[in-house]
């Protein structure tokens, strides 16, 4: 279902240097969003001190997914390769359930939308939204 | 029966007085067949949806958006019984027009990021989760006489 084709990946890029200096921001506010309105995500912060959005750990962990995400922007051209580790080590030390991939994904396009109003037109959502979803399915990979 | 606080009654009220129904509908309904191209498959007697301009300047397009959207005023102004409300409109979608009930969250989706755009700074983390469950409740609502 998610092939990247050469427009995908132009368009996915050009947003991308338009919006990576936000990149931690962006994260922060996706990563908020998403323990407050999908409140079964916080099962995986037990560990954390507070879970509220703009929090300490909220914002230092939405910088770290972040470049995650634009680790993968660089390495568009084979995400399998490229996020080998990364899917490693949610597949065995983090297992998170790839469920929440999407769910994340979601959250992070609700905040380009408000971050960037005129700059995430429909065809920026499309590719934006494949992009993820093929992250989340290279994050996969190594699960079983 | 969906229980509401005050919060999200109030949420949703306001949401629904503050945005541009005209633009809401048609921007939602256009990007989601856009971003999910299969959906077109609905709307085969709407003419040109070859590429994202032509679906964006389609005029049944949005005029069918605004039919969307003041369906969903509907459920706004019947928030607390939307299952009955929306009893008729879930047997059309269902017997007449043959939807796939998974795509309704496609479009939800849609109106999620558009709503968004729109609201801005003021589509809080709170406003997020009280329109998602109004919109979860509407989803329900219409696929409740699916058989």
């Amino acid at each position: 279902m998610t092939h990247l084709t050469a427009k995908d990946k132009e368009t996915v890029k050009t947003f991308w240097a338009k919006i990576s200096s936000n990149g931690a921001a962006i994260g922060a506010d996706a990563l908020s969003r998403m323990l407050v309105v999908y409140p079964q995500t916080k099962t995986y912060f037990s560990h954390w001190k507070d879970l509220s959005p703009g929090s300490a750990p909220v914002k230092k962990h939405g910088a770290t997914v972040m470049s995650g995400v634009a680790d993968a922007v660089a390495k568009i051209d084979d995400l399998t390769a490229g996020l080998l580790s990364l899917s490693e080590l949610h597949a065995f030390t983090l297992r998170v359930d790839p469920s929440n991939f999407k769910i994340l994904s979601h959250n992070i396009l609700v905040v380009l939308a408000i971050m960037f109003p005129t700059d995430f037109t429909p065809e920026v959502h499309v590719a934006m939204d494949k992009f993820l979803a093929a992250v989340a399915r290279a994050l996969s990979e190594k699960y079983r | 029966m969906v229980q509401w606080s005050d919060f999200e009654r109030a949420t949703i009220q306001d949401i629904f007085s503050k945005i541009d129904s005209g633009v809401v509908g048609p921007a939602a309904l256009s990007r989601c067949l856009i971003v999910y191209p299969w959906t077109q498959r609905y709307f085969g007697s709407f003419g040109n949806l070859y590429n994202a301009d032509a679906i964006t300047s389609n005029p049944k397009v949005a005029a069918h958006g605004k039919v969307v959207l003041a369906g969903l005023e509907k459920a706004v102004k019947n928030m607390d019984d939307i299952k009955t409300t929306y009893k008729d409109l879930s047997v059309l979608h269902s017997e007449k027009l043959h939807v796939d009930p998974d795509n309704f969250n496609l479009l939800s989706d849609c109106l999620t990021i558009v709503v968004a755009s729109q609201m801005g700074e003021a589509f809080t983390a709170d406003v997020q989760a009280a329109f998602q469950k109004f919109l979860a409740v509407v989803v329900a609502s219409l696929r409740k006489q699916y058989h």
